[in-house]
């Protein structure tokens, strides 16, 4: 990450249209999200399968992927393995380039954004055109996604309307409507769904006892993509694999109701393999790696590979709320972002995350699959002082702190000097808590002297 | 209520030094109650904020002493969200990372001896009512750790009916005030675009006073507060406890 | 060893390395959550119309002596006049002209009629879905995708009340290599300011016939 999360943060806060529009989207999203699951009695009974279920997948990878590979193969699809994003960006542009594509579909994936296999496949003269409509506003914007699922939440009808009439819709004058809008969508892509014969999706999950990749999705552009081209790869992170077909009962009731606040959303494609007379002749599924496999080895960051994409914790989460996506640097924005972008990318690469946040809570009570992001946070904090180190001011004052602290009668004598109060830590904090917040005065008495005096 | 419960506080760093008059308050409060409360003077902080800012060790460190100092006490009542939460259920599991099984199995000894304050009050002593009297207009925030930490739930709101006199205003906004400790500091700007919503909300009640059960969360409300002239005053639970007619 | 096999060596043995002791201990799986509901026939069914019908799928419930005609009432108000139907869907709206996707029509020649006849292997009432398994019954999956209209039949038999037992009655497609399609509601998307707008690509209407056998 070039600049930090703070300064990002700050930047991202002075932008006020931004701030309305994640402000009304984000607040809508909660409700819907609160509501949908207020209403299933056995929701919490859901989460704890669900979190186990994870938990089982994550101490068997090998065996589950192993199991995935075979069922898929033989199925009729090929299994195609990725150490890392350039290894994944090689396979599908040498699969393109075998079916002579030129152009290729794109469902939303977060995934392919993470390796950005648009660029590689740009560099290799090959044009990927997003489908869903958040990744088309983005794309033709040039802008990158500020939400797991609703990619462009940070611009309004308007702002999409003159991007539009500039791109798609050039030379005609749209509607303000949502309906409108997504009508020149609609008609822009259908067009390229009917010719182009090479698409390129991400999976929500695959099941490795029968070898089904699942696309859930709401647009219907997930279909076209899994269904009418001739050649369909799937790039998906190891993480994703499921063991048994029945776990699917579980994460197919977490998923919609976390994430659009439905009781399902309007479409899940499930496939195995290839499917003789219905679908694409081929079927590539590629694995990717690229860090997980470093995420996996840390006992208590481990987790972070449960996540299930559904983008509660960032709906819900006051940070994330107010300074939006792109403040965290990663195609993984708000809490998870920040315990899985360090974690997949070292700590070094994204040393200030751990810390975009206030430890509230929101994103644990949110998550269907139970991550304790908190304590996750205060985990990679630990980690990144020891791994990566800290400013030397705040070094100082914390080990000032705990000179004080750790021995009764450096406190007392400290809290005689008002130096816990007006002290090096309190140096360290003054400036910038002033600037919006007064200081309290410092007491006449501590609390241990009237005790004392009281006898 | 049976004899003379004997109630160890475990004041917290920042209540001693800043904020005296909430252990006055939760001792006002307690041996109104009928407990013999004790005050182990060997205490000093119990690590939250180094172990939240990732200097594990030195917080873990200050969670073993607290644990030490507190070994014999029956029970331990704090009026701290935060600091409960820390020592219940985040320095056991650094603890545990860290391979310190002692520590570990000692904080798991403390923590089912240890309460927040309205736990103390509506669990262990089993009182709504502690015979207080404050006529004001009362904003309660559920702080993080108090709501979705603790998960405390009704309790302090069960308190604060009882009071003689009182008007309760529920803050109508359950997000983080902006105060996550080292966060004010590191972030501050998102943490005062937090606390100006939290601000509005707690104005929007027509509270005179604004309450809370963590003195760390008031000081960043009360400052801001303060900060824009908006002439709410903030007080702890413990404070609004300890009055009386 | 070709890069191929490398790669896949080296992810299954990072992954082996990194569970480390994990990997040993085997973890149950709690599964106390409703695995079926407990609604009759007709509850099932009331509760899928009523669910259905919130995802803006139109919804209508008849005997199955009635179908033909509703059908055809339904596809003229509609407007309905070019339909294709899946190779077993036996149902032919008077008035409408039925092609049969046997042999299967290219892609563009479905984007060019009104509308689809299919039926369902399995609907959720709890949820309001229907689900597509590529059977004669349903067709193949662009059968269903690519016209601007799907008239659905729903056998009031294949209602079940939650997702669970819809995941245990599929079990047998998917094993058999089945493709499934779950349909909650026609196409929409929420991308603009969260506002749902129906039809993006998929069916912008979907006309859920359930009936009683
Ligand atoms: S961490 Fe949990 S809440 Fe956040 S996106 Fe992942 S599954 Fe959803």
């Amino acid at each position: 990450m070039k600049a930090g999360f703070e300064s990002a943060a700050r930047e991202a806060l002075g932008d006020s249209q931004l701030r309305r529009n994640m402000a009304r989207a984000t607040t809508t999203i909660r409700a819907r999200r609160a509501a949908a699951v207020a209403e299933v009695e056995d929701w919490e009974e859901l989460r704890e399968a669900g979190a186990a279920i994870k938990a089982a997948v994550m101490a068997s990878l090998p065996r589950q992927l192993e199991r995935l590979e075979r069922a898929v193969e033989e199925r009729g699809g090929r299994v195609h393995w990725a150490r890392d994003g350039a290894e994944a960006n090689a396979i599908v542009t040498d699969l393109a380039r075998a079916h002579g594509a030129g152009e290729v579909l794109k469902v939303k994936s977060i995934t392919t954004d993470e390796i950005e296999l648009n660029q590689a496949l740009a560099a290799a003269g090959i044009r990927a055109h997003e489908t869903d409509f958040a990744e088309l506003v983005n794309q033709l914007a040039g802008d990158w996604s500020s939400h797991i699922l609703v990619p462009a939440i940070h611009r309004n009808r308007s702002e999409i309307r003159l991007l539009f009439e500039d791109t798609i819709a050039a030379g005609r004058r749209l509607d303000e409507d949502p309906v409108a809008l997504a009508a020149a969508a609609r008609g822009h892509l259908r067009e390229l769904f009917l010719r182009v014969p090479f698409a390129v999706s991400g999976a929500n999950f695959a099941v490795a006892e029968t070898g089904s990749v699942a696309v859930v999705e709401s647009e219907g552009n997930g279909r076209m993509c899994t269904t009418l081209p001739e050649v369909l790869v799937t790039v998906m992170g190891i993480e994703k694999v499921l063991p048994e077909w029945r776990d699917l009962e579980v994460f197919l009731q977490l998923l919609p109701r976390s994430a659009t606040g439905e009781r399902m959303n309007p479409y899940t494609s499930i496939w195995s393999g290839v499917h003789a007379g219905d679908g694409p002749r081929e079927f590539h599924l590629v694995l990717l790696d690229n860090g997980r496999t470093d995420v996996l080895a840390d006992e208590l960051g481990r987790a972070a590979l449960h996540c299930i994409r559904c983008s509660a914790c960032l709906n819900v989460c006051p940070v994330y709320s107010r300074v939006g996506g792109h403040a965290y640097g990663s195609v993984y924005p708000g809490p998870i972002g920040a315990v899985l972008t360090p974690q997949l990318r070292g700590l070094p690469q994204a040393p200030t995350l751990p810390w975009a946040s206030s430890l509230c809570g929101a994103c644990l009570e949110a998550c269907p699959v139970k991550i304790d992001i908190p304590t996750m946070l205060v985990h990679l904090r630990g980690r990144v002082r020891r791994e990566v180190g800290a400013p030397r001011g705040e070094r100082a004052a914390l080990a000032a702190a705990f000179r004080v602290l750790s021995d009764r009668g450096r406190y007392e004598r400290a809290q005689r000097l008002r130096r816990l109060g007006r002290g090096a830590l309190a140096q360290l904090l003054a400036a910038p808590w002033s600037r919006s917040r007064e200081l309290p005065e410092p007491p006449p008495q501590t609390f241990r002297e009237w005790w004392d005096e009281r006898g | 209520m049976s004899g003379e419960p004997r109630a160890a506080l475990l004041v917290t760093c920042f209540n001693d030094t800043l904020f005296p008059d909430v252990g006055r308050a939760t001792v006002t409060v307690l041996e109104r109650l009928g407990c013999e409360v004790a005050f182990p003077a060997a205490q000093t902080c119990c690590g939250q904020m180094h172990g939240n800012s990732g200097a594990h060790e030195e917080g873990l460190a200050l969670a073993a002493r607290a644990v030490r100092v507190f070994a014999e006490e029956p029970a331990v009542v704090c009026p701290s969200a935060s600091c409960v939460g820390w020592l219940r259920e985040t320095a056991p599991r650094l603890a545990a990372e860290a391979g310190e099984d002692d520590l570990v199995a000692g904080l798991e000894q403390l923590g089912g001896r240890l309460f927040e304050l309205t736990e103390f009050l509506c669990d262990h002593l089993g009182v709504e009512d502690v015979g207080a009297f404050f006529p004001h207009r009362v904003a309660y925030h559920p702080t993080c750790h108090s709501l979705r930490g603790l998960k405390l739930g009704e309790r302090p709101l069960r308190l604060l009916r009882a009071v003689g006199g009182l008007d309760l205003a529920e803050v109508d906004d359950e997000d983080c005030c902006g105060f996550g400790g080292t966060f004010a500091v590191k972030n501050a700007d998102v943490s005062t675009a937090m606390l100006a919503d939290k601000m509005a909300a707690v104005r929007a009640t027509g509270a005179e006073v604004c309450t809370a059960v963590d003195s760390s969360c008031l000081m960043q409300i009360g400052g801001g507060l303060g900060r824009a002239r908006a002439g709410v005053r903030t007080m702890h639970l413990a404070e609004i406890l300890a009055c009386e007619r | 060893m070709s890069a191929a096999s490398t790669a896949r060596a080296e992810i299954l043995r990072r992954a082996t390395a990194a569970i480390g002791a994990a990997g040993a201990e085997p973890v149950t799986v709690p599964r106390r959550y409703r695995s079926a509901g407990g609604l009759g026939p007709e509850g099932r069914v009331d509760l899928f119309c009523e669910r259905a019908a919130d995802y803006r799928a139109r919804v209508h419930r008849f005997a199955a002596a009635e179908l033909d005609a509703a059908l055809a009432a339904r596809c003229e108000e509609l407007r309905a006049r070019r339909l294709v139907a899946a190779p077993a869907a036996p149902w032919r709206p008077g008035g409408a002209e039925v092609e049969v996707d046997d042999p299967p029509l290219a892609a563009a020649r479905l984007d060019q009629l009104d509308g689809v006849l299919s039926g369902c292997a399995v609907a959720i009432a709890e949820t309001g879905t229907v689900v597509l398994d590529g059977s004669p019954l349903c067709g193949r999956r662009a059968l269903t995708l690519v016209p601007d209209l799907h008239l659905c039949v729903v056998a009031a038999a294949n209602v079940v009340e939650t997702v669970p037992e819809a995941v245990a009655a599929l079990a047998p497609a998917v094993a058999a290599g089945a493709p499934l399609t779950f349909v909650s509601g026609p196409s929409a998307t929420s991308d603009i300011e969260l506002q749902r707008v129906d039809g993006v690509h998929g069916p912008r209407q979907l006309e859920l016939f359930v009936v009683w056998y």
